[in-house]
C-alpha cells in the first residue's frame, strides 16, 4: 500500500496499471518468438525475458487491483478489460517484425526500465520501491542481452548492419511516449511515489548514443512522436494481441483455471 | 521433453541395424582398436561405470548413442511447437508463467543435450541439418496437435509422464555425459508432469464444459503416449544391443507396463476415464491388462503421415532459414573483435560484459 494516506490512491493505481501493462505486453509479443528464434540459445533468452517481464506485470496489476478497491485480480485485469483501457506505451506493442526490429525494441525499452527501476526504488511508496529494487536486476540483464546484439547485427555483416539500423530507425518514433510528460507520472512525481518521466531521457539518450556508436550504426532523428497508449489509444495491431491474449480466459466466463 | 523408448526404438530400424553390422566389422577389422581397448570398454561396461568422451568406445556404440541423444534433443526442441501454440492464449497469468518456464527448460534441455551429442564428435549444426531434411527423426509424439487447453495439461501429464518413465533408467546409462545430463533433465520433468495433472486437476474439477474439454485430451492423448515407449520387444530387434551395451535397462514393454500401471489410478484421481475398455486391474499379475495398440497408426505417424509432421519440420526449417544473416552476423562480429584484439588489444571491443557496459555508460 501507498505509505502516505495523502497520496489519492486510483491515481497509484493507473500508476501501477501503466508499468503493469507495459511489461504484460511486451511479454506478450516477446513470447510469440518461442520456437521461431534464430538459435536454441535465443529461445531461451527470449522466453527468459518475457518470464521476467510477466512477473513484474503480475506484481504490478495484483497492486493496481488491490489499490483500486474493486476486487479485481491480476487476471480480471489481464483478461477482462478492453483494449482501450489498457495503458502500455505505443512501443512495447509493435509487431516483433525480424529479430533486428525486435532487439531495437528491447534495447530502446529494456534501457529505459532500467532507468526507470534505478530511479524508482527510492519510491516513497514501498511496493514500488520493492518492485524496483527486485526488477531493475532482471532488466540490467535485458539490456546487456540488447546491446551485445545490436554491437553483432550493427558490426557483423552487410545485411545485419542494414536491418538493424531499419530497425531503430521503425521504432525510434515510439520513443518520446516513454518519456512524455503523463499527467499521473507527474503527479506522483510530486509526492516521490513515482518518477517524472523526462527525467529519464538524458541518461537513456547517452547509454542509447554510446551502443549505436559502437555498434557503427546513425542515431535515429526525425519529428513524427506518435503516442497515446497511456490514454488508451493503440495501434491497429493491438486489438489482435488483446483478442489472442483473451479468447480463451472469456470463453469460458467465470471458470478458473 | 522425451527420450523416445530406445535408441531408434522408432524411425531409425535400418540405421540401427547398419550400426550392428558395421560393430561386428569393426570389431574383425584389422588395424582395429586393439584388443585390450575393446577388453577395457567391456570391463567398464561390466563394472556399471561409465564411458566419458576420451575413453576408447566401438564406433557402432558411440553411432548408437548419437543417434539416440540426437533423437531427444530434436525432441525437446520440436515439443516446444505442440506447447509453444498456447503460451499467448493461455488462461490466467499464472498458467502463462508456468507454461513459459516450461517450454524455455525444453529449449534448455535441447541444448543440454546437443552438448552431450558434440562429446561424440558430432556438430550441432549437422545435427539440426539432419533433423531439418528428416535423416533424424524426433519423438512421434509430437506429430500430434494441440487443439485445446486442455492438451497442455495431457501433455505434462501424459507425455512428460512417460519421458519420465524412459527417461529415469537413462540417468545410469553407460555414456556418463548422456547420464549427467539426464539427472537434471529428469528433476525438471518431474516438474512439467506435476503441473499437467495439477492443470487437469482444476479442468476435470471445474465447470462441465472445462471436464469435458479435459476427458476431450485423455481420449487423444493416452494411446500416443503408449506408443512413446516403441514398438513391442518381440519387433525391437536392436533393442538388445542397447541393452547390452547398458544405454537402455529395460524392454519397451517393460516401461510400458509401468507407465499403465502409474496413471490408471492417476486418472481415476483426476475423474477421467481413460478411452480403453480392456483396462483393467489383473491381481494374479499385480498389472493392469490393457488393449491393443493400433501400431498401424504409429507407422503412419512415423512414416510422415501424422496430422503434423509437416507443418512441424516446415516450422523448424523456417526459423532457421530466418535466423541464418543473425547468425552469419555474430560469426561475422566475432571474426572482427578478433581481428582488432590481433591487431590491438587496447582497443579491443570484447564480448567482457564489463567492458561493454563502459560503452553503454559513456
Amino acid at each position: 500500500m501507498s505509505t502516505s494516506s495523502l497520496v489519492d490512491n486510483s491515481l497509484v493505481a493507473q500508476y501501477a496499471l501503466q508499468l503493469g501493462d507495459d511489461a504484460l505486453i511486451l511479454s506478450q509479443r516477446l513470447s510469440e518468438w518461442c520456437a521461431h528464434s534464430p538459435e536454441l540459445e535465443e529461445d531461451v533468452a527470449l522466453a527468459n525475458l518475457a518470464l521476467d517481464l510477466l512477473g513484474q506485470a503480475r506484481t504490478l496489476l495484483t497492486y493496481a487491483g488491490t489499490l483500486e478497491g474493486r476486487g479485481r485480480s491480476e487476471d480480471d485485469l489481464a483478461f477482462l478489460r478492453t483494449e482501450r483501457e489498457f495503458r502500455n506505451v505505443l512501443l512495447v506493442e509493435q509487431p516483433n517484425g525480424d529479430f533486428a526490429v525486435t532487439i531495437a525494441r528491447q534495447l530502446y525499452f529494456a534501457t529505459y526500465q532500467y532507468e526507470l527501476y534505478t530511479a524508482l526504488r527510492e519510491s516513497t511508496d514501498a511496493e514500488f520501491a520493492g518492485l524496483a529494487a527486485k526488477a531493475v536486476k532482471e532488466v540490467a540483464y535485458h539490456r546487456d542481452h540488447a546491446v551485445q546484439w545490436t554491437l553483432r547485427l550493427g558490426d557483423g555483416t552487410e545485411e545485419s548492419h542494414r536491418r538493424m539500423q531499419e530497425g531503430l530507425d521503425l521504432l525510434w518514433p515510439y520513443t518520446a511516449e516513454l518519456f512524455a510528460a503523463d499527467s499521473v507520472a507527474l503527479a506522483l512525481a510530486e509526492t516521490g511515489v513515482a518518477v517524472d518521466p523526462r527525467t529519464l531521457r538524458p541518461a537513456w539518450e547517452a547509454s542509447i548514443a554510446a551502443v549505436i556508436e559502437a555498434a557503427t550504426l546513425t542515431m535515429p532523428g526525425g519529428s513524427w512522436q506518435p503516442r497515446g497508449g497511456r490514454a488508451g489509444e493503440h495501434t491497429e495491431g493491438f486489438g489482435l494481441l488483446v483478442g489472442e491474449m483473451q479468447a480463451l480466459h472469456r470463453q469460458f466466463p467465470g471458470a478458473a483455471w | 521433453m522425451t527420450a523416445e523408448g530406445s535408441a531408434g526404438t522408432e524411425g531409425a530400424a535400418g540405421v540401427a541395424g547398419a550400426a550392428g553390422a558395421e560393430a561386428a566389422a569393426g570389431a574383425a577389422r584389422p588395424g582395429a582398436a586393439p584388443r585390450e581397448l575393446q577388453a577395457r570398454f567391456e570391463e567398464l561396461i561390466a563394472a556399471d561405470e561409465r564411458v566419458e568422451p576420451r575413453d576408447w568406445m566401438p564406433e557402432a556404440y558411440r553411432k548408437t548413442l548419437v543417434r539416440q541423444i540426437a533423437q531427444h534433443a530434436h525432441s525437446e526442441i520440436i515439443g516446444m511447437q505442440p506447447e509453444g501454440n498456447w503460451i499467448t492464449r493461455a488462461p490466467s497469468l499464472r498458467r502463462k508463467a508456468i507454461l513459459l518456464a516450461k517450454v524455455q527448460d525444453e529449449a534448455g534441455h535441447g541444448l543440454y543435450l546437443y552438448a552431450a551429442a558434440e562429446t561424440l564428435g558430432v556438430d550441432r549444426a549437422d545435427l539440426l541439418d539432419a533433423l531439418h531434411t528428416g535423416r533424424q527423426k524426433y519423438s512421434s509424439i509430437f506429430n500430434y496437435p494441440t487443439l485445446t487447453w486442455a492438451d497442455i495439461g495431457a501433455i505434462g501429464w501424459l507425455v512428460d509422464g512417460a519421458a519420465i518413465i524412459n527417461q529415469i533408467p537413462l540417468q545410469r546409462c553407460s555414456y556418463g555425459p548422456y547420464a549427467r545430463a539426464m539427472v537434471r533433465i529428469c528433476k525438471e520433468e518431474s516438474f512439467h508432469q506435476r503441473q499437467g495433472f495439477e492443470l487437469l486437476h482444476d479442468l476435470a474439477h471445474g465447470t462441465p464444459e472445462q471436464h469435458a474439454m479435459a476427458q476431450d485430451a485423455l481420449d487423444r492423448w493416452w494411446w500416443p503416449s503408449l506408443m512413446m515407449f516403441g514398438p513391442p520387444d518381440a519387433e525391437s530387434a536392436h533393442s538388445a544391443q542397447s541393452m547390452a551395451w547398458r544405454i537402455k535397462r529395460h524392454s519397451n514393454d517393460d516401461l510400458r507396463q509401468r507407465f499403465v500401471d502409474i496413471s490408471a489410478p492417476q486418472a481415476e484421481a483426476l475423474g477421467l476415464t481413460i478411452p480403453d475398455p480392456d483396462l483393467r486391474w489383473n491381481e494374479e499379475r499385480g498389472h493392469y491388462d490393457f488393449g491393443e495398440i493400433d501400431w498401424s497408426e504409429f507407422q503412419e505417424v512415423l512414416a510422415g503421415n501424422g496430422p503434423c509432421n509437416r507443418q512441424r519440420v516446415a516450422q523448424r526449417v523456417r526459423a532457421h532459414e530466418d535466423g541464418e544473416w543473425v547468425r552469419q552476423a555474430a560469426l561475422a562480429y566475432a571474426a572482427k573483435q578478433e581481428a582488432k584484439l590481433a591487431a590491438k588489444p587496447a582497443a579491443n571491443l570484447s564480448e567482457n560484459p564489463s567492458e561493454t557496459k563502459e560503452v553503454v555508460a559513456a
